[in-house]
């Protein structure tokens, strides 16, 4: 019976790995709120994110993790981690794509490195920075691969296939480029974990995710274990399509804090099995003199590894970076901001603060508690919330902060806030992101067109859905804008309006701390009783 | 993917798709407009509902078959830009927009369309303006305007500041042309009517803001694709704060209806009525010294209908 555990698992864990994949591409907001919620609640990081800082609120998702973990051992990392799942596909095309068929083998574990990693992010997340989460966190990382890599090509795939299709049966669709200073590191873990599951299995899980080590520490004494029991003939079986290299086939041990629970062994060994623990006695690991030496060797060929592909990827990074430039450049000539035509602004932007996307509460709260898995940047349907870079400094990189440049903050739109796993972005009710006050917009008069060239603009205060930037008399008929404060609440549609270049005539300071905004007042109009023609 | 939606869309429109690549060919022998046909430059309704308002003014002008030949395709421009609901008056009025589909349809059109390049988010403002549902359920189809690959670029060979411009290519594909705007203040250009509502036609407006907005939308109006119908919806009319209003509190009900195949005349007329004289705004005062259409109303027949 425990054979068919094994399809059982690959199947719920695609259904994981496929939605998850699906959720992080959606161009066309397929998906709704509650579901993508729901469906994220069962990861682990964020969950336990939620759970510190929002307590009481659905942290369900990382308490049932650990009760699972507690009763089969890391099921987490093999049926629900999206980043393992997608590992798994890599190893299985590497089986069949390798001409030198490689069958796994026992390694001893890289203790000091793992532990070491997973206390890094503990003291991280005591001193209350999420820096070290945000980097090793594997559904985080897996969001960004799939947001600021999968996304885009998907994107591509559809707009060519319009082309191909012809008519409107899809449409295209846009989406502004990732910056890429942040994308190099997210690059080099997708190279990273490529490299290392298409050679090692589950070398990445066992060795640098810190959520993977710490459910390790919890299922070394889950209830029902893998053992391997009387019937074994020695054959040795289980140790070669062991993915995590846990299976310590001279003292027929099984290290349970590294066993996912791929049930691969279940699959090809009867003698395998799940047994219930009753004393659950530490099944301790031999380590043989022999397997130090061994230790020691494949040590240098990790490190080896991790270099190699750090450097193997800083020339395409580069490559792509020259490439993303030119068509930013080629993307402004189109819009029209041809030198020859206008002038340019002279007065730089000096922006203090960046902006935090609207329920995020303030900086300081938002940079401790995102761990930057990019959902609401694929999910923004106006495009403004974009991975940073050192915007908010090295303590929020990679956090979301609305770019005025890519888009601007839907009036209505209340979508990252129901969307978002971690809790950093809290859901607000419509009414209430009506008045949230992410920032303040500040006019610089002497890039403004209609102060420069004498002709009507106006594009601000057009997209300004409180009407916080007005049009008031300027010389003649003109109008030039004016700021009305404690109506503005940052979302930045007049910056992104806004048509000068290189700098904008106006444009928006983040409140580290968001404000109550007043509400627009004005006073009902008269309604005409003539129905008369005027002419 | 989002399979059941694709599947959804294919089916739904597969063959509105693949009917659109031989509208090129009906423009070589359709788009006569004959003008003998009406008496009347500009016709102009109060104190009706929309669709009533709308027909009244069709009748006048010689019916909606002077313009709609049978079996050709019709693409709408209304005003669609703002991710508000209907109410607030910021977008074309849905029952208009809808009335407008099911007579072009009964008047023969194989096809009608309506697009706009919005301001807002396109997908939301198409949804919640209520002129997606309002054209798709009359019989009609928006198509999205929300990339560049959907323009192409034309020459306007009378501007002054706007030489060349990427158009919508359901404009240059399509047989019959009708302009449906919402009469609105715009802190901007002071009023938006039928030349500024073709703002929405074309991508690159960022442009038109650099250089001297008032000459761009004239100059686009000298453009030699120019509406075959405009129909100004005057029905609720947003007095302030346009032209994306803050609440319903910036509007008055104005219940009027404009229709004239001169975009000049069309915007003279709403100014009238929304109390501005037209010689005041911009636009229409260089579009009319372009020649692009008359803003003087004492030298046009026009006529009056209350309802």
């Amino acid at each position: 019976m425990q054979k068919h555990l094994k399809p059982l698992r690959v199947i719920i864990s695609l259904f994981f790995l496929i939605t998850a994949s699906l959720i992080f591409i959606d161009f066309r907001e397929f998906f709704s709120e509650s579901f993508i919620s729901g469906f994220l609640s069962l990861q682990f990081a964020p969950s336990v994110m939620r759970f510190i800082h929002i307590l009481g609120i659905s942290f369900f998702g990382f308490l049932f993790i650990l009760l699972l973990t507690a009763l089969f051992g890391r099921v987490y990392c093999s049926t629900i981690c999206p980043l393992g799942i997608f590992q798994d596909v890599i190893s299985w095309i590497s089986k069949k794509v390798r001409r030198k068929k490689r069958p796994y083998s026992y390694s001893p574990p890289r203790n000091k490195l793992r532990y070491s990693l997973l206390a890094v992010t503990v003291i991280f997340l005591l001193f209350g920075s999420v820096l070290a989460l945000n980097l090793l966190d594997p559904y985080s990382n897996f969001g960004r691969f799939f947001t600021y890599f999968a996304k885009p090509v998907a994107v591509w795939v559809n707009n060519n296939l319009t082309g191909i299709v012809g008519g409107y049966t899809l449409y295209r669709v846009s989406i502004p480029p990732i910056p890429w200073q942040t994308a190099v590191f997210p690059a080099l873990m997708l190279v990273l974990v490529v490299g290392l599951s298409y050679k090692y299995g589950r070398l990445y899980c066992n060795t640098i995710c810190p959520v993977g080590t710490f459910l390790g520490l919890i299922s070394k004494y889950s209830l029902f274990r893998i053992r391997i029991g009387e019937k074994c003939t020695g054959c040795a079986h289980c140790v070669r399509v062991c993915k995590s290299s846990c299976i310590d086939f001279k003292t027929k041990g099984i290290d349970f804090t590294r066993c996912v629970n791929c049930m691969n062994c279940l699959r090809v060994c009867e003698a395998v099995r799940y047994r219930y623990s009753g004393a659950p006695a530490l099944q301790r690991v031999s380590v043989s003199s022999e397997a130090n030496e061994k230790t020691d060797k494949s040590k240098r060929q990790f490190l080896l590894m991790v270099v190699a592909s750090l450097l193997g990827l800083k020339s395409i990074a580069s490559a792509a970076n020259s490439r993303q430039t030119t068509t930013n450049r080629a993307r402004r000539r189109n819009q029209g901001d041809e030198p020859e035509m206008s002038r340019e602004s002279t007065i730089p932007e000096n922006r203090q603060n960046p902006v935090s996307p609207p329920g995020s509460v303030s900086i300081e709260k938002f940079n401790k508690s995102c761990t930057a898995c990019g959902l609401c940047v694929s999910e923004c349907p106006g495009h403004v919330l974009q991975p940073s870079f050192m915007e908010y400094g090295l303590i929020g990189f990679m956090q979301p902060h609305m770019d005025f440049r890519s888009g601007f903050c839907n009036f209505d739109c209340t979508k990252c806030g129901e969307i978002c796993p971690t809790g950093a972005i809290q859901p607000l009710t419509v009414e209430k992101k009506h008045r949230t006050q992410t920032g303040v917009a500040i006019f610089i008069q002497e890039n403004c067109i209609v102060f420069v060239d004498h002709t009507d603009c106006g594009a601000c205060s057009e997209h300004c859905p409180t009407r916080a930037v007005d049009m008031v008399p300027f010389t003649g008929n003109l109008h030039i804008p004016e700021v009305t404060e404690n109506i503005c609440i940052g979302c930045g549609a007049c910056e992104y309006a806004c048509p000068v270049e290189p700098y904008k005539a106006i444009y928006v300071e983040g409140n580290p701390r968001h404000e109550l905004a007043d509400r627009p007042e004005h006073e009902k109009l008269e309604q005409p009783d003539t129905e008369d023609f005027p002419f | 993917m989002k399979r059941r939606e694709f599947i959804r869309k294919s089916v739904g429109a597969g063959i509105v798709g693949s009917a659109l690549t031989f509208t090129g060919y009906n423009k070589l022998f359709g788009s006569a407009v004959s003008d003998s046909e009406s008496p009347y430059d500009l016709v102009a309704v109060r104190g009706g509902e929309p669709d009533i308002m709308f027909d009244r003014a069709i009748d006048a002008l010689g019916g909606l078959e002077r313009f709609i030949k049978k079996g050709q395709t019709v693409v709408l421009k209304p005003n669609m830009s703002w991710d508000v609901p209907p109410e607030r008056g910021a977008n074309t009025h849905p029952g208009l927009m809808s009335h407008i589909v099911k007579k072009c349809l009964e008047a023969g059109a194989s096809r009608v369309y309506a697009f706009d390049n919005t301001c807002d988010n396109w997908v939301r403002s198409y949804r919640n303006s209520g002129v997606e549902d309002a054209v798709n359920d009359a019989g009609g189809r928006v198509l999205p305007a929300n990339t560049e690959d959907y323009f192409k670029e034309v020459e306007v060979e009378k501007g002054k500041r706007l030489t060349r411009a990427k158009v919508h290519e359901l404009l240059l594909d399509s047989d019959v042309y009708i302009n449906i705007p919402v009469l609105k203040h715009h802190g901007a250009t002071g009023i938006t009517i039928t030349l500024k509502n073709l703002m929405g036609v074309v991508w690159d407006r960022r442009y038109w803001h650099n250089n001297d907005l008032q000459q761009c939308i004239a100059d686009f109006g000298t453009w030699y694709r120019k509406p075959d119908l405009n129909i100004v919806d005057a029905y609720r009319v947003m007095m302030r704060n346009g032209p994306r209003g803050v609440s319903v509190d910036d509007l008055v009900e104005m219940k009027a209806l404009i229709a004239s195949t001169d975009m000049v005349a069309a915007d003279a007329a709403s100014a009238s009525l929304f109390g501005t004289e037209p010689s005041e705004v911009g636009h229409i005062k260089i579009a009319h010294e372009m020649g692009v259409g008359n803003m003087n109303l004492e030298e046009l027949s026009i006529h009056r209908i209350s309802v």
